[in-house]
């Protein structure tokens, strides 16, 4: 695609020969990893092209849409309501964060204890390889993680149109009223920017746009719940992903088009892996793009995951917003309900999380959990503990794992992974 | 009929054969060198057997070298250390490159287990970089930390780091016995915490080579207040393990 698209890279900035070399390892980790893959469902052939495509025809598409007046808002968090955004006539996008670039240049503004998902992030903009970023009109940063806010002061200087949300640390009524504020702020920029007033039917039918795509992917964890898994979880994950980059429409179509496909393999009894293959629930960070690190050492010891506890996965796409307020304040407030519902590990205290996970274990019908921590990442290092813990009471067996986004740990954690294996057989 | 199993370490690749009843006929140990599988073909030509299943860190390129199954090293650990110890419920495992900690059910299966991160802190390659700094072989380093009378504390866990700690003490004139009880006992820390994590109570079985130092036994001893037992031939219990897994496999096949 590379020819095609080289005059759209360089008008948005783009460093070609470190996109290039990019692309190339994109391309190659993608046919090692998911092509390689057996039994795959065939509409998982949309994600291949979604994902042959995802810095080509997708950044066309939105250049496109931007050449029509839309405005086109880039984010790190599933904090940041699509709803607002849509509502306004914009399109929200997932910025890229899940692989190590330009890390030298990285370490010369960040501290080296950084985990790899921030540290990510500013290597696609220094290193000029993020065309989402590039075609953004807005960037929302949020105060999640320390590691984050304090991040975010940096990426100030970087770029020239950062908006920081602010979040609440606590789920107690001053919190919510804290989130209900931004959210309100968040709405004015966002109209500001696109110049659209935001409306009780332009925000119904965003509500309703972002519900059916999340309820698309609720069904397709639902239909994970079977054994034989008719699904790897590497297929799972990545549509998982796509979720912040697709048009949402053709998202939640493509994936309920998925959804009737893994319907009839479960009926004819049809898995991407065997029946009774150990079966295995990650919980913990967010995996984005192309971060598949941990499914393919998991999947390649004879496991399958049969779900995502992670914003990238349930605790991103779990509950829908309620549409039937009659006004937009109504809708806001249907918003702010349905958002502060995520048990993401910066609140404290955090007993949601623990539930959550044993609530999918057994949905899934999960025989272990893996929990995935980045390297500095101690929201979620410190919380995986007490997650242990209350898996441990129930007898579900955790394992906890620290790693980053580099491959030289892969030996070790394929050890541990494959003894975990062993354990649950 | 014979079984094998053959633990290719960092450090040393172990070969174990048992007959059909799973009692140790022969035990085997090489230098895994740079080229383990060379290293491997010279020990198999000292046994016969039916059937072989390879642990350790090299097992996977056993296994593409010779066709055969593989378990992890935690698995073969904890079946090597019930075989000898059958109450067992503990295992501790300091091998040339990672340590382990497991905990076992009633029936032997793994409860839960702990391993060292990326780098080789805390194992017999640090011990053995260390009583190279200050002029020990190997059982002179064990034995000599135990007739140290004072406790003098090391703080990094880090082989690198260590060592210029080690340099820098002995340039203060520190007592080079003292130096090295430090030493162990750093790595009795870390391991104790691993044991900790996954049991809290029960005898511990110790297997791998860093088991060999008497040193270690007895400050692990201390530190925890458990009876730590030490199989006769610790570095060989992962290929023990996995010569029984590859006679249980001929059974149930």
């Amino acid at each position: 695609m590379s020819e095609t698209y080289r005059p759209m890279w360089e008008q948005l900035g783009l460093d070609l020969q470190s996109h290039d070399a990019l692309l190339g390892v994109l391309g190659q980790s993608y046919k090692d990893i998911y092509l390689t893959q057996k039994n795959r469902p065939e509409g998982m052939s949309y994600f291949d092209f979604v994902m042959s495509e995802v810095h080509g025809l997708r950044i066309k598409e939105l250049l496109d849409e931007k050449a029509e007046g839309r405005k086109i808002i880039g984010s790190y968090c599933v904090f940041v309501p699509e709803e607002i955004a849509l509502a306004a006539k914009a399109t929200l996008v997932g910025l890229c964060s899940g692989a190590d670039f330009a890390m030298e240049e990285v370490d010369k503004i960040l501290p080296r204890n950084t985990c790899a998902l921030i540290k990510s992030s500013f290597g696609f903009k220094l290193g000029k390889v993020c065309p989402y970023l590039e075609s953004a009109d807005l960037i929302v940063g949020e105060n999640t993680c320390d590691g984050k806010k304090k991040a975010y002061e940096s990426l100030g200087h970087l770029v020239d149109n950062l908006y920081v949300m602010d979040l609440p640390q606590v789920k107690s009524e001053e919190g919510k009223a804290l989130l209900r504020s931004e959210y309100k702020r968040f709405k004015e920029a966002v109209e500001q920017l696109t110049g659209v007033s935001i409306t009780v039917e332009s925000l119904q039918e965003a509500i309703q746009t972002v519900n059916a795509k999340r309820a698309a992917l609720y069904r397709l964890s639902s239909l994970r719940k079977a054994d034989p898994a008719p699904i790897s979880g590497l297929d799972a994950l990545l549509a998982n992903q796509v979720f912040f980059y697709d048009n949402p429409a053709r998202f939640t179509e493509s994936v309920n088009t998925i959804c009737d496909e893994l319907e009839k393999r479960i009926q004819e009894k049809q898995g991407s892996f065997p029946e009774k293959t150990p079966r295995i629930l990650v919980s913990g960070c967010p995996q984005a793009v192309p971060n598949w690190k941990l499914p393919m050492i998991v999947e390649s010891a004879g496991a399958v995951i049969v779900g995502e506890e992670s914003c990238v996965g349930e605790r991103g796409t779990r509950n829908l917003t309620d549409d039937s307020g009659e006004t937009v304040e109504d809708m806001m407030e249907a918003i702010v309900d349905r958002y502060f519902q995520v048990d993401c590990a910066i609140f404290t205290p955090n007993p949601d999380r623990p539930q959550h996970n044993l609530e999918m274990s057994d949905d899934s019908k999960a025989d272990g959990v893996i929990h995935y921590g980045l390297q500095f990442c101690q929201p979620y290092l410190m919380e995986a503990i007490p997650v242990e813990k209350a898996l441990e009471e129930k007898n579900i067996p955790c394992l906890r794992v620290e790693t980053d986004y580099s491959m030289e740990d892969v030996g070790q954690l394929k050890t541990r992974v494959e003894a975990f294996v062993e354990q649950l057989r | 009929m014979r079984f094998a199993g053959i633990d290719i370490g960092s450090r040393t690749i172990k070969l174990v054969a048992v007959d059909e009843a799973g009692q140790m006929k022969a035990s085997f140990l090489a230098d895994t060198g740079f080229d383990p599988i060379t290293a491997a073909k010279k020990l198999l030509a000292e046994v016969s057997f039916e059937r072989i299943m390879a642990t350790g860190y090299g097992r996977n390129l056993f296994e593409i070298a010779f066709d055969a199954p593989t378990v992890t090293e935690i698995k073969a650990h904890a079946t090597g250390a019930r075989a000898i110890f059958p109450e067992a419920r503990t295992v501790l495992d300091i091998g040339g490159q990672d340590s382990k900690a497991i905990s076992l059910f009633e029936n032997g299966k793994v409860k839960k287990f702990e391993m060292n991160d990326r780098c080789a802190a805390g194992t017999g390659k640090f011990l053995e970089i260390m009583a190279k700094t200050l002029g020990y072989d190997l059982e002179a380093f064990g034995r000599e930390a135990l007739f140290a009378e004072n406790d003098l504390n090391i703080s990094s866990m880090c082989t690198v780091f260590a060592e210029s700690e080690v340099t820098s003490l002995i340039a203060k004139g520190n007592n080079r016995r003292e130096i090295a009880r430090g030493l162990h006992i750093s790595v009795i820390r870390r391991a104790a915490g691993m044991i900790n994590r996954v049991s809290s109570e029960g005898d511990i079985v110790f297997s791998g080579g860093v088991a060999k130092n008497p040193c270690m036994a007895a400050f692990l001893t201390d530190k925890l207040g458990r009876r730590v037992l030490i199989p006769e031939n610790p570095q060989s219990i992962g290929a023990l393990g996995a010569a029984l897994l590859a006679l249980e496999k001929k059974a149930s096949a």
